[in-house]
C-alpha cells in the first residue's frame, strides 16, 4: 500500500494531492480546488476552477462576487468523481448549510477531510456523516476538554429569559455572518418565539439565500434608524456580526443587552473581554466530546490534527492508542469569530 | 443549584448596578425557601461553610483528568475554578476521556472509561439521572453537616451531581469568596426592592438574622410581620449630607446650623448594649474584626456616630494621622497586633443615637449635642473624642475656613441644623457637607477603553498620564489615573470622537491614543487627594478622579508633570 502522503500532503497553499493535482481548501490561488464550505478562510476567491457543493458555490459568489473562479462545477453529496488517479466523494459535515467532507480514496488508502464540522443536528443543514478511512483529518478549533458545548435548547432559553427579564433593553446579538447568524434565528423560531428579528446589513445577502435555500427565518427587518427609532428596538432581538456591536452602530439601540453566540463563550473571561453580558455557547464546531467520539466511532489508522488545539487533541488519541500528528496547517483562523 | 449558578454566571458579567439589582430581586422572588436564604447568605457574606482548600480540588481532579490534558486546559483558561468546573469528567458520559497513564496496558475502550472510577455517591442523584441535580439548599446543608474528613468525598460526589456551570457556583462557594462584583449592600438593596422597602428598614433588621432567612423572606413578600430586631446592639440606620449647593448658602446661619470639621475616615457607629459591643460601618457591617482595639474601647453605654481615624495620643489628647496611614487599616478583614499598634485606631464622636438605655433620635441636634459631650466625657478608654463645633458668625467665614483647614484629614465641613431629629436617609436641608474645593491636574489622555451598558459603544474610561523624565533623556508620560466619569454627555461624544480618529495601537478593548508633546488631548482632572502606591507605574494612586474639563486649547507639552503631585503628597 502507498503512504497516506502520496495522496494527500500538507503544503503552504493548504493541502495538495499529488496523484490528483488539485487542492483542498487552499489559502492562496490555485489551477484546482476542491472546497469544503463557504467560510472565508476555506474558500477563497481567485480559484482558476473550483468544486464544492452547490450550496457552497452560491455562499461564495454572494461574498465574492459571481466571477470568483474561473470555472465552478457542482457536487452533489454522495455522488463520486474521478479527479486524476483520485476518487473523489463529497459527503455532509454538519457545520454550515453546503458544508462537506472531502473523502479521496486511491490504491486502497482512503483519506476524510472533515473541514470544519459538528455531531448535533442543526436544523439550517445536513447532519455530518461518518465515512470509516485510514486517515481522518480533523479540525481542533474546540479541541480541550474544557469545551463542552451545551445544549442549543438551553443556550436559546437564555436568551429568552433575558428577553424576559429585561423587556426594555435591546439584545444585541453576535454572531457569525454565515452559519451561526441564520442557526440563531432558526433556533428563536424553533423556540416559539415569533416577533419580528432585526438584522445588519452584513448578513442581509446571506438570510436571503438561507431561506431560498429552504431554511425558513420567519419575519426579518434590516436595524436601522430608517426603519426603528430607538424606543422601537427596546425588548428586540438584533443579530449581527460581532465585530459591530463596538461601532457607532451600535448606538441606535436603547441599553443594549451584548451578547455573542459562540463556542468561545464557555470561557467566562473571554466573554468578560469582549464586553458580552449574555454569552450564549453556540457553535458550529464540534467540542471535546464531539471531537473524540467521531475518532472513536471511524477507529482510523492514524488522525492528522489541523486548525485549533492540535497538541490537546494529538494527546488524547496518543492516551487512546491512535496514532496522530499536528499538520501545523497556515492560514486558518485559529481564534475566529467562529 | 442551576438557578443559582445562572444567576452568578450573569451577574459576574454584567456590569450595570440596576441590571444586577434586577437580576438579584427576580431571583429572590422565583426561588423557594430555603434555597434564596442560602444564595443570600452567599451573596453577603454570612455563610460560613468549612473552606476547601484549591490543592484539595486539583488533587481530585488529578485522580480523573490526564495531567497533560489538564495542564493545556489550566493554561488556555488561566482560572483554576473555571477550569476545574469546566474540565470535570461526567461519568455518565457516552464517550469520557481516557483515564490518567499508570498500569494500563491495552487501549482503552468505553466501558474501561465507564468503569473506571464509580463510587458510592451518597444520597446525592448524579447528573441525569433523571432526579434533577441537587438544590442549592441541599447542596450547602450537606456541606454544613460534612465533618473535616468527609469534606474532599462529599466535594467530589457534588461536583459528580452538577453541570459545568453548577460545578463553578459550587467551587466558588466551598474556596470561599464569590467574588462577582456584587457587595452585601446590594443584596440587600435588591431585597428592599423585592419587598417595597426602603434599605434602612432591612438595615435594621438584619442582625439577628441567619440563614436561610425565612422570616425575613415571608416579611418581604407580605406573608409575616416585621422580624425584631433580636439581636443586643443592632444597628441603626444612618444619617446622610447632601452637598451644600450655591442656593442653600442663604441659609446658613449660626443660628440655623452648627458646624464640624468633616474627617477624611470611615464612618462608624458604635454600640453597647449591657456589655454587648458592635462596630457598625454606615451600611451595617459589623467591622469589629477588623478594628478589635476600637471595638475593646467602646465602654460607654448606648449607639454613638462618628468617625473611625487612625492616630497618635499625644499629651492626653488624640492627634489624628493621614489618610495613608489609616489605609493601612482598611480592607482588612482581621489585624495583627503589629499593624493594630503602629496605626491605633480612633474614634472622632459627632453624634448620639442611644443615650445609656434611651432612644435619643426624635430629639433636636442641640440637645443630642449636649447629650454626647456628657457621655463621651464618661469614656475612660482614650479612644473616643468628640468632633469640635466650628465657631463662625457668616457663611463667608466658613468659605475661609474651608478653603484652609487646620489638619490635612479635613476634606470640608459639615453643618447640621440644630433643630432637626436624627433620621435615616439622606433628607433635604438638615445636614449639608461642603467639601473643599477639589486638587486638579492637566493630564495627557493615553488609553481609552470602552464603557458599558448605555455607554457600550462609546471610549468612556480613560487612563490619563504627566510628563516625567525620561531614562535616556528628554520627558515621557506616565499614566497616574483612570477616570470614567465628570463630563458631559456632549463632551463624551467629543472625548470619543477623537478617540476614534487619533488610535495608534489596539490592545481588545483598549485603545491607545496618540500622546506626544504636540498631539493629544489634556483633560484637567480633578481628585480628592494623592497617595504612594507600589501597585502604579508611576508609584502614585490617585483618589476618585473625574474630567473637570477638556483642555483642547492645550498643548500636550504643557501638561502638569510628576513634580506637582509629588510635592502635594510631600505637603
Amino acid at each position: 500500500m502507498m503512504r497516506p502522503e502520496d495522496l494527500l500532503c500538507p503544503g503552504p497553499s493548504g493541502l495538495y494531492s499529488p496523484l490528483g493535482d488539485f487542492y483542498v481548501d487552499p489559502v492562496r490561488p490555485v489551477p484546482r480546488a476542491l472546497v469544503t464550505h463557504g467560510h472565508s478562510d476555506h474558500a477563497r476567491a481567485g480559484h482558476q476552477a473550483v468544486l464544492a457543493t452547490a450550496e457552497t458555490l452560491k455562499i461564495m459568489a454572494v461574498r465574492y462576487g459571481a466571477d470568483f473562479a474561473g470555472a465552478t462545477q457542482a457536487m452533489p453529496l454522495g455522488e463520486t468523481i474521478r479527479i486524476g488517479e483520485v476518487a473523489v466523494t463529497f459527503q455532509p459535515a454538519g457545520h454550515v448549510l453546503g458544508s462537506a467532507q472531502i473523502v479521496v480514496e486511491a490504491r486502497g488508502c482512503r483519506i476524510v477531510v472533515s473541514g470544519d464540522y459538528k455531531r448535533r443536528p442543526d436544523p439550517t443543514c445536513a447532519s455530518f456523516h461518518p465515512v470509516p478511512c485510514d486517515v481522518f483529518i480533523t479540525e481542533a478549533t474546540f479541541g480541550l476538554p474544557v469545551f463542552r458545548h451545551p445544549s442549543d435548547a438551553h443556550e436559546i432559553g437564555k436568551l429568552l429569559a433575558s428577553l424576559e427579564a429585561f423587556p426594555e433593553r435591546a439584545h444585541l446579538v453576535g454572531a457569525y455572518p454565515l452559519g451561526k447568524a441564520q442557526r440563531v434565528i432558526r433556533l428563536l423560531r424553533d423556540a416559539g418565539y415569533d416577533r419580528t428579528i432585526h438584522i445588519h446589513g452584513a448578513l442581509e445577502k446571506l438570510c436571503r439565500l438561507y431561506e431560498k435555500e429552504g431554511v425558513a427565518l420567519g419575519p426579518l427587518a434590516p436595524a436601522t434608524v430608517e426603519t426603528g427609532r430607538k424606543a422601537e428596538f427596546a425588548g428586540a432581538v438584533v443579530v449581527g456580526p460581532p465585530s459591530a456591536f463596538s461601532d457607532l452602530w451600535a448606538r441606535r439601540f436603547p441599553d443594549p443587552v451584548p451578547a455573542f453566540a459562540s463556542g468561545w463563550m464557555t470561557i467566562r473571561q473571554r466573554a468578560k473581554q469582549r464586553g458580552v453580558e449574555l454569552p450564549l455557547i453556540l457553535s458550529d464546531h464540534a467540542d471535546w466530546d464531539e471531537l473524540t467520539a467521531t475518532i472513536a466511532e471511524l477507529g482510523p489508522a492514524e488522525v492528522w490534527v489541523t486548525h485549533g488545539r492540535e497538541e490537546a487533541l494529538v494527546r488524547w488519541c496518543e492516551l487512546a492508542g491512535i496514532r496522530a500528528r499536528p499538520l501545523h496547517l497556515v492560514g486558518y483562523e485559529d481564534e475566529g469569530e467562529e | 443549584m442551576e438557578a443559582f449558578a445562572d444567576l452568578l454566571d450573569r451577574l459576574v458579567l454584567t456590569p450595570s448596578r440596576n441590571a444586577k439589582l434586577k437580576l438579584l430581586s427576580d431571583y429572590f422572588r422565583d426561588t423557594p425557601d430555603p434555597d434564596r436564604g442560602y444564595a443570600l447568605a452567599a451573596l453577603t457574606g454570612a455563610l460560613s461553610l468549612r473552606g476547601v482548600k484549591p490543592a484539595m480540588l486539583r488533587a481530585l481532579v488529578a485522580e480523573r483528568v490526564d495531567p497533560v490534558l489538564f495542564g493545556y486546559s489550566y493554561d488556555y483558561v488561566g482560572d483554576l475554578a473555571e477550569t476545574i468546573a469546566l474540565v470535570w469528567p461526567a461519568k455518565a458520559s457516552p464517550h469520557p476521556d481516557p483515564p490518567p497513564r499508570g498500569g494500563r496496558e491495552k487501549g482503552p475502550s468505553a466501558e474501561d472509561f465507564a468503569g473506571g472510577s464509580e463510587k458510592e455517591s451518597g444520597g446525592l442523584p448524579p447528573a441525569g439521572s433523571g432526579q434533577g441535580t441537587p438544590s442549592l439548599g441541599a447542596v450547602v446543608e450537606a456541606l454544613l453537616a460534612a465533618s473535616r474528613s468527609e469534606g474532599p468525598g462529599l466535594v467530589e460526589r457534588l461536583l459528580d451531581s452538577l453541570d459545568a456551570p453548577g460545578r463553578w457556583a459550587l467551587i466558588k462557594l466551598v474556596t470561599g469568596g464569590l467574588r462577582i462584583g456584587v457587595s452585601a449592600r446590594l443584596a440587600k438593596q435588591a431585597l428592599a426592592d423585592l419587598g417595597g422597602k426602603e434599605i434602612g428598614e432591612i438595615e435594621e433588621v438584619w442582625h439577628g438574622l441567619a440563614p436561610p432567612y425565612r422570616p425575613l423572606f415571608a416579611w418581604l413578600e407580605g406573608r409575616g410581620a416585621r422580624p425584631e430586631a433580636a439581636a443586643r446592639a443592632p444597628f441603626r440606620p444612618v444619617m446622610l449630607a447632601q452637598p451644600l449647593e450655591e442656593r442653600d448658602l442663604g441659609l446658613v446661619t449660626p443660628e440655623a446650623y452648627a458646624a464640624e470639621w468633616k474627617w477624611d475616615g470611615i464612618r462608624v457607629q458604635a454600640v453597647n448594649e449591657a456589655g454587648t459591643v458592635r462596630l457598625y460601618s454606615r451600611t451595617g457591617e459589623d467591622v469589629a474584626a477588623a478594628f478589635p482595639d476600637l471595638a475593646a474601647a467602646i465602654d460607654i453605654e448606648g449607639a454613638i456616630d462618628g468617625e473611625l481615624l487612625v492616630g497618635r495620643a499625644e499629651g492626653g489628647r488624640i492627634v489624628a494621622g493621614s489618610f495613608s496611614e489609616l489605609q493601612q487599616r482598611l480592607n482588612r478583614k482581621s489585624v495583627t497586633p503589629k499593624v493594630a499598634a503602629a496605626y491605633p485606631a480612633f474614634m472622632r464622636a459627632y453624634d448620639v443615637l442611644v443615650d445609656g438605655g434611651e432612644d435619643v433620635r426624635a430629639l433636636p441636634f442641640r440637645d443630642r449635642r449636649a447629650r454626647l459631650e456628657a457621655l463621651v466625657a464618661r469614656s475612660l478608654a482614650g479612644r473616643i473624642d468628640l468632633s469640635p463645633l466650628v465657631a463662625f458668625a457668616t457663611v463667608e467665614d466658613l468659605a475661609v475656613l474651608r478653603g484652609r483647614p487646620p489638619e490635612p484629614i479635613i476634606e470640608g465641613l459639615m453643618l447640621k441644623r440644630w433643630d432637626a431629629p436624627y433620621e435615616a436617609g439622606r433628607p433635604k436641608g438638615p445636614w449639608f457637607k461642603w467639601k473643599r474645593d477639589p486638587h486638579t491636574v492637566d493630564a495627557v489622555l493615553m488609553y481609552a477603553q470602552r464603557g458599558h451598558g448605555k455607554r457600550s459603544s462609546y471610549y468612556s474610561d480613560y487612563t490619563f498620564g504627566v510628563w516625567r523624565p525620561a531614562e535616556g533623556g528628554g520627558e515621557e508620560l506616565v499614566p497616574v489615573g483612570k477616570a470614567y466619569f465628570g463630563f458631559t454627555d456632549a463632551e463624551l461624544a467629543e472625548i470619543d470622537r477623537f478617540v476614534r480618529k487619533n488610535t495608534v495601537n489596539r490592545f481588545g478593548p483598549v485603545r491607545e491614543v496618540v500622546h506626544t508633546a504636540r498631539d493629544g488631548l489634556v483633560l484637567e482632572v480633578a481628585f480628592e487627594g494623592l497617595q504612594r502606591s507600589g501597585r502604579h507605574r508611576s508609584g502614585i494612586a490617585m483618589r476618585f478622579p473625574r474630567i473637570a474639563r477638556l483642555r483642547w486649547d492645550k498643548p500636550p507639552a504643557e501638561a502638569d508633570r510628576i513634580a506637582a503631585l509629588e510635592a502635594l503628597i510631600a505637603g
